[in-house]
Order: C-alpha cells, then structure tokens, then sequence
C-alpha cells in the first residue's frame, strides 16, 4: 500500500477508534481496576484501597450473586430458547403461500419496534393482578376459576417475564431466518418428497443447514442481549417478589446504587462479562460441530 | 407443489393465531389508552370502552407548568434529541471507518471493536458516570448521546463495512485514477450508492437510542434530560391509579418506532441481512 493510502487508512478509523476507546476502552479498563478495590459510591473522598481478587471471592462465595447467575442462566436458556424455536416456526409458517402473505410479514415488525419499557408496562397491565387483562380473559373462558397475581408469586413472575420477552423478541430470529429462506432453492423440497422425504427429514437435511448460519448471528445476538437483562425486570418486578427475579444485571445495579459499593459492584460486573464469552464460546463450537457432522 | 387441502387451511389456522398473538396486546394498550378509569377497573372487565375517552390524549396539549403534560412534553424532546444526536453522531465516525475497513482491511480490529458489543452497561456505567461528570455533561441530552454512541458506533460500523463489501472496488479505482482522493471517492462515489445501508444503519440508531433506559435512568435526573423510557418507568412505578393514562404514554412512545419501522421495513432487513449473511 502506498504510504499516503496508509495514512487515509488510519485518518479515516481515528474517529471511530477516538469514541471506542474513550467511551468503552477506557471505561472498561477502569472498571476492571475498579473491581480490584473497595471503592464507594459516596460524594467523600475515602481512601481507596486496593484488595487483589477479594470482590471477586466475595462474589463467587456469596449466596445472592449465586442465586442470581441461576436466574440469569434460566432467563437466557428458556428466553432465547423459545425464541429461536417459535422465531424458526412462524419463519417456516409465514414462508408458506397464503393470501395476506405480505401482511402477515409486517406484523412481525410491530414487537421489535416496540421499546422494551413499553413492552414492559404493556405486559405488567396485562398481568395486573385486579383488572390485567389476563385474568379477565382467563376467568370469562373458566380456565382459571379466581384472579391470580401473575408478577406477585416467586415461582410464576420469572416466567411471565420470560414470556413477554419472548413476544418481543422471537420476531428478530423469524426475520432472520425468513431471508435465509428465500435462498433456499424450491426445487431440493420437490426433489425431496418426490423421494419421499417427511416434513421431518425435509427440514433437517435441507432447511436447517441452510438457515443455520444466519440462525447463528441471531442466536448470538439475542444471548448477549439476553444476559444483560435489565429494562424488562426493572419495570415489571424490580427483582421481586423474594428476589425471585433478580437477575445478574439488577444485583450489580442494586450492589453499585443502592448498596454503592462500586469496587465489588464493578468485580460483579466483569464476571456477567466472563459469562457472556463463555456461553458464546460454547454457543459458536457446538453449532461449529454440528454443521460439521450435520 | 400443491397442498391438500387440510395443508392448506392449517396453515390459515396457525396465520390467524400468529396474527392474534401479535395484535391483542398492542390492540389492548390502545384500547386501555382510550377508556375510562371506571370500564378498566370493573370486573368482569369491559373489553370495549362503553364511550371512548380521548382526555388523555388532549391532556398532551395542556402545557401548564408542572403538569404531567408538561413533563411528558420534555421527556419527547429529551429522547428525540438524544437519539437524533446519538444517530449523527455514531454514523459520521461510522461512515470513515467502515470505509476504511472495507476497503483497507484491518478485520481483528474490527472484531475487537465489535466484542465491545459484549460488554453489559454496567461494566461501564461507574467511570461513564465519572467522565460525565468531568465533561459537565451529567444531566444532559448531549450528555447521553455521547454515551449511546457507545452502543451505537461499533454497530453502525459493522452494518456500514458489511454493505460497503458489496460495493465493487473497481469503482473506487476508476475514481482515484481520474485523480480524486479517497476522501473525494468516498463522499462522492461510494456514499450515493450506499444510501440503503446508511438509512438502514440510521434507523437501526434510532431505534436503539429511543429504546435505551439503563443509562438514562442513572445519568439524568429531571425533566431537563429525562427521555421517554425512563418518565414511562417513573409512571408505572408511581401511585398513580389511572392505568390508562400509562398505557397512553406507551402508545405514544411506541408511534414513533413502530411507524418508523413500518415505513421503511425493507431497509429495516435488506441492510441488516446483509451483514448477517457475510459476518
């Protein structure tokens, strides 16, 4: 390369590697070292001291920060879950010919253009425990016979929560592998029955290998979103009741501006980071693997 | 291929639930907007208002001083500026780099500042708060854009450089042998072609920067930076009994998304499948 192409080059990514590093490398950097301390969130100006890796024993050992990596663990597994098999389902259901077909595509934009505090409130009415909807719904059918509280029992709230994720979310993975559909020739499906192939097989052996990469940048995307989890928790439960919703995300939140312990907060927050890279290590080798043997 | 016809009326069975699932509860937001405080607090509920009541919505016009009005007027200009400004922003660095990489190559770089992605809010939020601080910009519109562009600016770039690719580069070579530079190719060759992508990529900001709400729930603090988001939680959190009231709220900040998002659907996935199918 020319040595005036090369300083185009770096002139043109200085402006981008300015804002990177200045909102986000230096900012992460900092919280890193942050998380080696006993830092406190008070105006005073205390003495800092430096603890080495206590935070993070703290974190490891304490029963809360345990008890919200389970929640957290089960919000991703179930949330991304659903979404990837009802997002693939409607994907395959609306790639089908119908009258409306067009429409029907259109609707799937309405819950991903929703704010998700919108669709947090819009949910939380929904469930409201005296006049939500739900209940109403539910009891003029007789399939529930008295109104319950939906967000107000420990072990119902988290998947409540979980299922107005999912309402929002999955359209993202159906447009996703909607236009990895449309590159699938028609003629291996005809092909295939005419060598009578079920659904079943049809799916697995041409539909699936096709839409599974694209399926992959969706699946990825959603898990990184998914352990961050904040917005949807905060405006329907604030982590109730008893704690039953208090994801990883909310205990670092509660930790740094309730509790303002911000070094421990910080050690918090780099091992939510450390989770995201395993599960998506895992995530990229296991999907590796099967399109491999696949 | 044809379908039997049993196929055929499956799959208008499943459409017609898909369609239900996805209008009910948006459809039951509006309508709570529009009823009185008395049908949406009987039981059995009334799923129909028994007169229709728009006074929420004229409430909007009601601009008196320390009114809800008056503070849900602030909170739309808040969060339009912030996204608007975040927007601008993250595509003017955006739109260089994305070059540079499409056409230079430096892809590790890339992949770093895409991992960025990775990085939950809170692990930044402490030293954000303290930069903030020393900017003067806590409490501020200009404040929060510049911290949404730390969400904003690695995926504008990415979406940028992966529609970039599929521009050819012989274009760029045309250009620079008849004398331009590649600041000149740039603005004046690539961009024109590149409009889908970067009204796609603006789209995809806005849509991002009006959803935010963990930053803007810890670094603004009254009605001069508070956005959309952040008075909805206020709201929903508060005493206040008129459900309706909150759920106008709601239809309101949804509008803008939803119709933006309608409006320009094919932009919405063209662009972005785009940078999916080629990583």
């Amino acid at each position: 390369m020319k040595r005036y192409e090369r300083s185009t080059q770096w002139l043109m990514l200085a402006p981008v590697l300015v804002v990177v590093l200045g909102t986000i490398g230096y900012p992460a950097l900092r919280t890193l070292l942050l998380s080696f301390t006993n830092s406190k969130l008070t105006g005073l100006a205390k003495k800092v001291d430096w603890v080495g890796f206590n935070n993070y024993v703290r974190a490891v050992t304490n029963t809360d920060f345990q008890a919200a990596t389970w929640r957290t663990a089960y919000f991703v597994l179930m949330s991304v879950g659903f979404e990837v098999v009802i997002g693939v389902l409607i994907a395959l259901l609306l790639d089908q010919k119908f009258v409306g077909q067009k429409l029907a595509r259109v609707f799937l934009i309405i819950p991903l253009a929703l704010p998700t505090i919108v669709n947090a409130m819009m949910w939380r009415w929904i469930y409201h425990p005296d006049f939500g909807a739900l209940n109403a719904l539910l009891t003029q059918t007789h399939i529930l016979s008295g109104y319950r509280s939906w967000l107000g029992e420990p072990g119902v709230a988290m998947n409540m929560i979980i299922l107005a994720d999912v309402w929002k979310n999955y359209p993202i993975i159906s447009l996703v592998t909607l236009a990895a559909l449309k590159l699938v020739p028609k003629d291996f499906f005809e092909a295939a029955q005419i060598d009578g192939a079920t659904i079943w097989t049809r799916f697995w052996r041409i539909t699936y290998p096709m839409i599974l990469p694209a399926l992959m940048v969706g699946v990825v995307l959603r898990t990184i979103d998914a352990v961050k989890v904040f917005d949807i928790i905060y405006v329907m439960t604030r982590g109730g009741p008893a704690d039953s919703t208090k994801t990883l995300s909310f205990l670092v939140y509660q930790e740094g501006f309730s509790n303002l312990r911000s070094g421990s907060a910080a050690a918090y927050a780099y091992l939510v980071v450390l989770i995201s890279v395993v599960l998506i290590i895992l995530y990229v080798t296991l999907l590796r693997r099967q399109e491999r043997t696949g | 291929m044809k379908r039997t016809w049993w196929a055929t009326s499956l799959v208008y069975l499943c459409v017609i639930l898909f369609a239900l699932s996805v209008l009910a509860p948006v459809a039951w937001l509006i309508i709570s907007s529009v009823s009185s405080t008395n049908d949406l607090t009987t039981t059995p509920l009334r799923w129909w208002p028994s007169t229709p009541d728009v006074s929420r919505y004229q409430l909007l016009f009601n601009f008196e001083k320390g009114s809800f009005s008056e503070t849900f007027l602030f909170a739309l200009r808040n969060s339009l500026s912030a996204s608007l400004l975040a927007t601008l922003l993250s595509l003017l660095v955006a739109i260089p780099a994305a070059y540079s990489f499409s056409r230079f190559g430096q892809g590790k770089l890339l992949y770093a500042i895409l991992v960025t992605y990775m990085l939950p809010p809170v692990a930044l939020v402490f030293p954000l708060y303290g930069l903030l601080v020393a900017l003067k910009l806590l409490n501020t519109v200009w404040g929060l854009a510049l911290v949404y562009c730390t969400i904003l600016t690695p995926f504008c770039t990415w979406l940028l450089k992966s529609n970039l690719d599929s521009i050819p580069q012989e274009l760029d070579e045309a250009a620079l042998i008849d004398g331009a530079n590649r600041w000149v190719t740039l603005w004046q060759i690539i961009l024109p072609l590149a409009l889908p992508a970067l009204s796609t990529a603006a789209l995809w900001a806005i849509l991002l920067s009006w959803d935010e709400f963990f930053y803007a729930l810890l670094f603004t603090s009254n009605q001069q930076a508070k956005t959309l988001t952040v008075t909805i939680a206020d709201l929903a959190a508060g005493r206040a009994v008129d459900f309706g009231l909150i759920c106008m709220a709601g239809v309101i900040t949804a509008l803008p998304p939803v119709l933006l998002g309608l409006l320009l659907q094919r932009g919405l996935l063209s662009g972005l499948t785009a940078g999916s199918v080629k990583g």
